[in-house]
């Protein structure tokens, strides 16, 4: 790490809560609250979208009516009222936004606030990052789109894709993540208001990192974004997705859905730092964070890593995961989830092993404070025809205090004898004698605590690209501020 | 440089140290000796501060300072440096990373600036020169599998790159070979100045062949109940303890 960024980090940490917590006052478009048929018309109108769309989205609700809100996870919460939120608010804009000059100065502030560059000459640490920034439900700026369009990659919002790809669009949406597929997946593909588009043309090898935020400002709305990934043969791309949410009382809705596919011989890289507005020490308000990202290795030697900072929200339900279709594909599912004071995360990932030769690797970190609830929950399943597919699975937990629990699901099914699963566990708790023994070097024990989870982390860490790891090193650190001591 | 007075401290209830009185001045090194269980590593602990240790009486000043009052880390930041009898592991945290960050806090405590990543790395490898520590062992974990040889090495390799004023070195001979002893002893050596000075304790006449020390003295029940030169651990040595005792109970 450099000393700079080094010297950031240590200042950061001995600073404030939540820093993200601030709302912006934009002017928005929005939505009378409630859930109907109308709604969703209304949203699909606001859009001007191709009327399969409408049909599409209409029969995701449909099925959502008949389904009953999951109730398997380890967490407990109080029941969302779908009728008391609203579905669709957005930076009004007059027109068309042509350049970055044309954005509502309010917004480039909430970014700049946010430390995400929109201005193209501000690169993070040097490194060229194209953005697409979501507020609320609405895609606002995507950047570098004219040099990433030279090599004939589509970076940008959802809702431009349905109207400059509508083909591309049509043959992959919900190919991964069926609009029937669960509960909230069926409300996103009902509701869905903006995203990202990714798409990697056949050859090509995405020559800087792509890069989502998602932020939620407005009240009372639920957020419910749609990213959809499609790395053609032989392509690689990067892709990174960062969220924050001001702090509010009530608990707000997310509930997005992200869906990969990766071609013959193509690589995904998929990051997440996760830092929605995790609720007060008390447990008041916070985002609940339901979440379903699934990635398929469609073709021979394809592969997708999913890598998951958790850090936020008051309950998150998340699994991102792989269907390993291709022989000889690979999937991998790297996490580190903090929970800390009234948090609930159960969180983990399905390996779905289907083509010969198929391997995956878990690594899961889990670090618990508080009174927080902290679960793995992961399935590797081997099929019939999954000749050698090989699974690794780790799952480590570090508890901090003795009011917190951790908890851990694997589910192992393997229906091909030639499958070798292997998984291991370990529970540990941050020692009296490490803290002390950082102390008598000069250490406090906050930095200490930073330290020692930084270094149980480092293995999903060093999964992410460089200015991200250093995010979330940070994110780390402040998630948990006062765990100790 | 550092008094301690009528120290007195307990654990859990247990009372350890009973009255223990010590002078260290710059320049000086002390041997303590003892019996298992007599409370050395007790002293250890209740000097760098270890929470578990309560002190319900006497006084430690160390430079001045009441240090009793300073949290741990301020203690290590006045120049106060314990090598462990048991030093821990921790996972996924280099020595060199988990070093970075101790000399940089405490400089930091010092008001020293910080030291660049260049100027640490070349601090860092004159300072492993002094104890023989293999690059290898400094990019690992910090103490993660090391032998136990290892382990107490790097714990001098810690002493030099924090330059500590006094230094506590609880049982740094134990568990070495000959030639690891050599090494150590001369890291150590290397560091002495006429402005530092050393607590060492030890079970072994053997270390102090290599670090000879000024003062020896026999700590018993809690206490110090007798001091001397260098010939006073040759005659333990051959004695044993026994003798001590007798003398104490009289
Ligand atoms: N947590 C504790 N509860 C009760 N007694 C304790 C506790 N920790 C240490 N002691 C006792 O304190 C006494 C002094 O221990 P200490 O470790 O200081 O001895 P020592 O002189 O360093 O011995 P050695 O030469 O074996 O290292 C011992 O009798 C030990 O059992
Ligand atoms: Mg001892």
């Amino acid at each position: 790490m450099k000393e700079a960024e080094e010297k950031e980090l240590l200042e950061e940490v001995t600073g404030s809560e939540y820093k993200y917590g601030f709302t912006s006052d934009i002017e928005e478009d929005r939505a009378p609250n409630g859930l109907n048929e109308d709604i969703i018309r209304f949203i699909s109108a606001k859009k001007e979208e191709p009327e399969w769309l409408l049909e599409w989205r209409l029969k995701a609700y449909r099925h959502w009516l008949t389904l009953e809100e999951p109730e398997w996870a380890n967490v407990t919460y109080p029941k969302v009222d779908f009728q008391a939120l609203c579905y669709y608010a957005a930076p009004k804009k007059q027109k068309e936004v042509k350049s970055l000059d044309e954005i509502d100065p309010e917004l480039l502030k909430t970014f700049e606030k946010l430390g995400i560059p929109l201005n193209e000459q501000k690169r993070l640490s040097g490194v060229p990052v194209a953005v697409d920034a979501v507020i609320d439900s609405v895609s606002v700026a995507t950047t570098f789109k004219e040099t990433l369009a030279e090599k004939g990659i589509i970076f940008c919002s959802m809702s431009e894709a349905i109207k400059d790809h509508p083909e591309l669009v049509r043959q992959y949406l919900g190919k991964v993540v069926p609009v029937a597929d669960n509960y909230y997946a069926a409300l996103n593909s009902a509701v869905f208001s903006d995203g990202s588009f990714c798409y990697i043309p056949k050859g090509v090898r995405c020559p800087m990192e792509l890069s989502t935020y998602f932020r939620i400002n407005a009240a009372n709305t639920g957020q419910f974004e749609r990213t959809l990934i499609v790395a053609d043969e032989s392509s690689y791309v990067s892709y990174l997705e960062g969220c924050t949410a001001p702090q509010r009382d009530e608990n707000q809705l997310h509930a997005a859905v992200v869906e990969i596919l990766a071609m013959e011989n193509a690589e995904v890289k998929y990051s997440t730092v996760q830092n929605w507005y995790p609720g007060d020490s008390e447990g008041k308000g916070g985002i609940y964070n339901f979440v379903t990202k699934r990635g398929i290795c469609a073709g021979d030697n394809s592969k997708i890593s999913w890598t998951q900072v958790e850090t936020g929200s008051a309950v998150t339900w998340k699994y991102p995961s792989c269907i390993l279709k291709g022989d000889n594909s690979v999937g991998e599912f790297y996490s580190v989830a903090v929970t800390n004071n009234h948090q609930q995360a159960d969180t983990g990932t399905k390996m779905i092993h289907i083509g010969k030769n198929t391997k995956s690797r878990i690594v899961s970190k889990g670090i618990s404070a508080g009174v927080s609830q902290n679960s793995y929950r992961g399935e590797v399943k081997v099929m019939k025809g999954a000749t050698n597919a090989k699974n690794f699975s780790q799952c480590d937990s570090l508890l901090m205090g003795d009011k917190c629990g951790a908890h851990t699901f694997p589910y192992i099914n393997v229906e091909n004898s030639t499958g070798q699963v292997e998984h291991e566990a370990t529970t540990s708790k941050i020692g009296e004698d490490q803290l002390f023994y950082c102390n008598q070097r000069g250490i406090d024990t906050e930095r200490a605590v930073e330290l020692i989870v930084n270094g149980f982390s480092k293995e999903v860490l060093n999964q992410l690209p460089m200015e991200f790891a250093v995010e979330a090193q940070k994110l780390l650190a402040i998630s948990l501020e006062g765990s100790v001591g | 440089m550092l008094s301690i007075k009528n120290l007195q401290a307990q654990i859990e209830d247990k009372q350890i140290l009973k009255g223990l009185n010590l002078e260290v001045k710059p320049g000086e090194i002390h041997a303590i000796m003892g019996p298992n269980g007599a409370g050395k590593s007790t002293l250890a602990s209740v000097l760098s501060g270890r929470e578990e240790y309560e002190v319900t009486g006497g006084s430690v000043e160390f430079d001045g300072k009441d240090i009793l009052e300073l949290d741990p880390h301020e203690r290590a930041g006045e120049g106060l440096f314990l090598a462990f009898q048991y030093p821990v592991e921790i996972p996924g945290v280099s020595t060199t990373n988990f070093m970075k960050a101790a000399v940089n806090e405490v400089r930091k405590y010092r008001g020293q600036e910080e030291l660049t990543a260049v100027d640490f790395l070349k601090m860092m490898k004159e300072k492993m020169k002094t104890v023989d520590m293999p690059q290898d062992l400094i990019n690992r974990s910090l103490n993660e599998g090391f032998s136990g040889g290892e382990k107490k090495r790097n714990e001098i390799f810690q002493m030099a790159m924090l330059e500590p004023k006094l230094c506590v070195l609880d049982e740094t001979d134990s568990g070495l070979d000959i030639d690891a002893l050599r090494i150590v002893a001369n890291g150590v050596n290397q560091y002495k100045s006429k402005d530092n000075a050393f607590i060492v304790i030890t079970h072994y006449q053997r270390l102090l062949d290599y670090i000879v020390p000024d003062f020896v003295h026999v700590l018993h029940d809690g206490k110090i109940v007798k001091s001397g030169t260098k010939e006073l651990a040759l005659e333990l040595e051959e004695k044993g303890y026994d003798w001590i005792k007798e003398e104490v109970a009289q």
